[in-house]
């Protein structure tokens, strides 16, 4: 099933994407950074010192698990949904499309280009995080593990994107009104002990929440959540995406005529 | 086995349109077989289909007996296609984007590298390697496309309007290469507006009209069924008056130069020998190529006047 053609073809395009995203790094990998020092400035050192503790640790310790995140979750997203919208819209999505190459190993290489670029960034903004706090990993291969499954999630969720996107304003408008809240409202700056319990129920419908406690646990060696639902919701939505990446593929939606 | 077998093949897009109905069509290994029709006639979605860039409605399609529907990545294998708009990355070198064509047909890196520097060698764009395509000429970026088709060595290769846009010298240029790697076995589509090109390259012509094939036999046949040459003379001295010779239609481009269209039937032996008894000296004599773009014309119009 996986013979050598694949291998090669797989090679080529994750290369591809690696190659792309490295030549623009001032686009891809800087702002993340930039943007998180100033959070770990602002709300962790300036607001974070009058916060106090939040689940009993400083409130540093308790945001950096969930910015480290969102600058995988952004990241992953937003390379594959720029990446192949901009190859649909030049139409060089076709020198894959005349080649023997299957939809699953295409979907593959996006989204090993949108992990890597995930886990570059997300592995800077944790070095940033050390001129700012002392970090401990409580768990550091379950750390790892959930970097890589939320980066594969996003990664999907942002091929699904720019398969449907027929405009440069589609691939924004889903990174703005959806994931954006969803990350701010997934607990990356609170507790959702803090809310009402209507909206901590209201709060458990959101995936975000899951991954960002269970990274959480894997830095700090605490959660909201118990870790198996938290697991089960990654793995579910991976599913999900993947599947639903994979019928657009076959059935040519967004890609072909 | 044919190169390519097209039967009964339908395509309806999602608005309605109907662009291909029904079309039949086979193309013999080692042919250059051209396929004509004016614009939205059907050719470049047939294309698309061949090429798996089109989802087909119905029919089926075989590519050196590979089926579509059974065995899309065997077909994909066998072809190499140069379309009609440009589409690379136009932020990519030249070479990176051969080198990653060969890649997506699993040629491994290091015969994937050496390819790429043949075919670009072979198009004369081995000096531009290193540059971005968007820097290339109109010209160079045809050249690109038809680099890239050829990465794979593919056994057919299609060509959608492949010299659109391009000048006279490059242009020749072009087909003098189509040519040679025709002879050397490669089976070669072609679409083109320009009918020059299709009259000096192709051995066999279908002409697609509306979505159905008009028109589909070898070329030399074709052009018997064109009923007139035409011809422009060059004239020693002015003539005031334009004579009227039988079978022939005389139209003077300036004092000194004529387009004569002679019927077949009456000869130009006869029409010559008409000249010389006016006293009429002919100093240069060309043949206007356009006997084919005349029968395209003509055919069109006779299907039209058939459906109206």
């Amino acid at each position: 099933m996986f013979n050598k053609e694949y291998r090669v073809a797989l090679q080529t395009i994750t290369y591809k994407e690696v190659k792309r995203f490295l030549r623009i790094w001032v686009q891809t990998l800087l702002p993340s950074i930039i943007t998180t020092t100033l959070y770990f400035l602002i709300f962790g050192t300036l607001i974070g010192s009058r916060i106090g503790q939040m689940k009993g640790y400083d409130y540093m310790d308790f945001i950096v698990p969930g910015l480290i995140l969102m600058a995988v979750i952004s990241n992953a997203y937003s390379n594959v949904v720029s990446s192949f919208y901009s190859a649909k819209f030049q139409h060089n999505i076709e020198e894959m499309l005349v080649a023997p190459v299957p939809g699953w190993i295409i979907l593959t290489g996006y989204i090993l280009g949108g992990v890597l670029r995930g886990l570059i960034v997300g592995g800077l903004v944790t070095i940033v995080s050390l001129f700012f706090t002392e970090l401990k990993i409580a768990h550091p291969v379950m750390m790892v593990v959930v970097f890589l499954l939320t980066g594969v999630l996003f990664s999907a969720a942002g091929f699904i994107n720019a398969a449907y996107a027929k405009s440069f304003d589609d691939i924004s408008i889903v990174p703005t009104f959806v994931l954006t809240p969803l990350i701010y409202l997934g607990g990356v700056f609170y507790s959702i002990d803090l809310l009402p319990v209507f909206w901590q129920n209201v709060s458990l419908l959101n995936p975000v929440l899951y991954m960002i406690d269970v990274f959480r646990f894997s830095i700090l060696g605490d959660s909201d959540i118990p870790l198996l639902y938290g697991f089960m919701v990654i793995v579910t939505f991976i599913t999900i995406l993947i599947g639903i990446s994979l019928r657009l593929l076959s059935k040519g939606i967004g890609i072909r005529n | 086995m044919n190169a390519l077998e097209i039967t009964q093949l339908y395509k309806r897009y999602d608005n309605g349109f109907l662009a291909v109905k029904g079309i039949d069509l086979a193309v013999k290994q080692g042919d250059f077989f051209a396929l004509l029709g004016a614009n939205g006639a059907g050719k470049s979605t047939t294309i698309g289909i061949v090429a798996s860039l089109v989802n087909k409605t119905s029919g089926s399609v075989k590519v050196y007996g590979h089926d579509l529907d059974a065995d899309p990545e065997g077909v994909k294998r066998c072809i190499g296609l140069v379309p009609q708009e440009f589409n690379f990355n136009q932020f990519e070198n030249v070479f990176d984007i051969v080198v990653s064509q060969a890649g997506y047909y699993g040629i491994p890196r290091k015969k994937a590298l050496e390819r790429a520097e043949v075919c670009l060698k072979q198009l004369e764009l081995w000096d531009k390697r290193d540059e971005a395509a968007r820097e290339l000429s109109g010209g160079m970026k045809r050249r690109l496309m038809i680099a890239r088709a050829l990465v794979h060595e593919p056994k057919l290769l299609i060509l959608d309007e492949p010299t659109a846009g391009v000048d006279i010298e490059i242009r020749r240029s072009m087909w003098r290469f189509f040519k040679k790697i025709n002879a050397a076995g490669t089976t070669i589509i072609l679409t083109t507006h320009y009918l020059e090109e299709a009259e000096s390259l192709c051995k066999h012509i279908a002409i697609i009209n509306k979505g159905e094939v008009v028109e589909n036999m070898d070329m030399k046949g074709l052009l018997d069924k064109a009923d007139e040459e035409v011809f422009v003379l060059s004239l020693e001295f002015p003539v005031k008056e334009i004579p009227v010779i039988a079978g022939s239609r005389i139209e003077g481009l300036d004092e000194t130069t004529w387009q004569v269209n002679v019927r077949k039937e009456f000869g130009i032996h006869a029409f010559f020998d008409e000249l010389s008894r006016l006293s009429i000296k002919v100093t240069g004599i060309r043949n206007e190529s356009n006997r084919l773009e005349q029968l395209f014309v003509k055919l069109l119009v006779n299907k039209e006047a058939a459906d109206v």
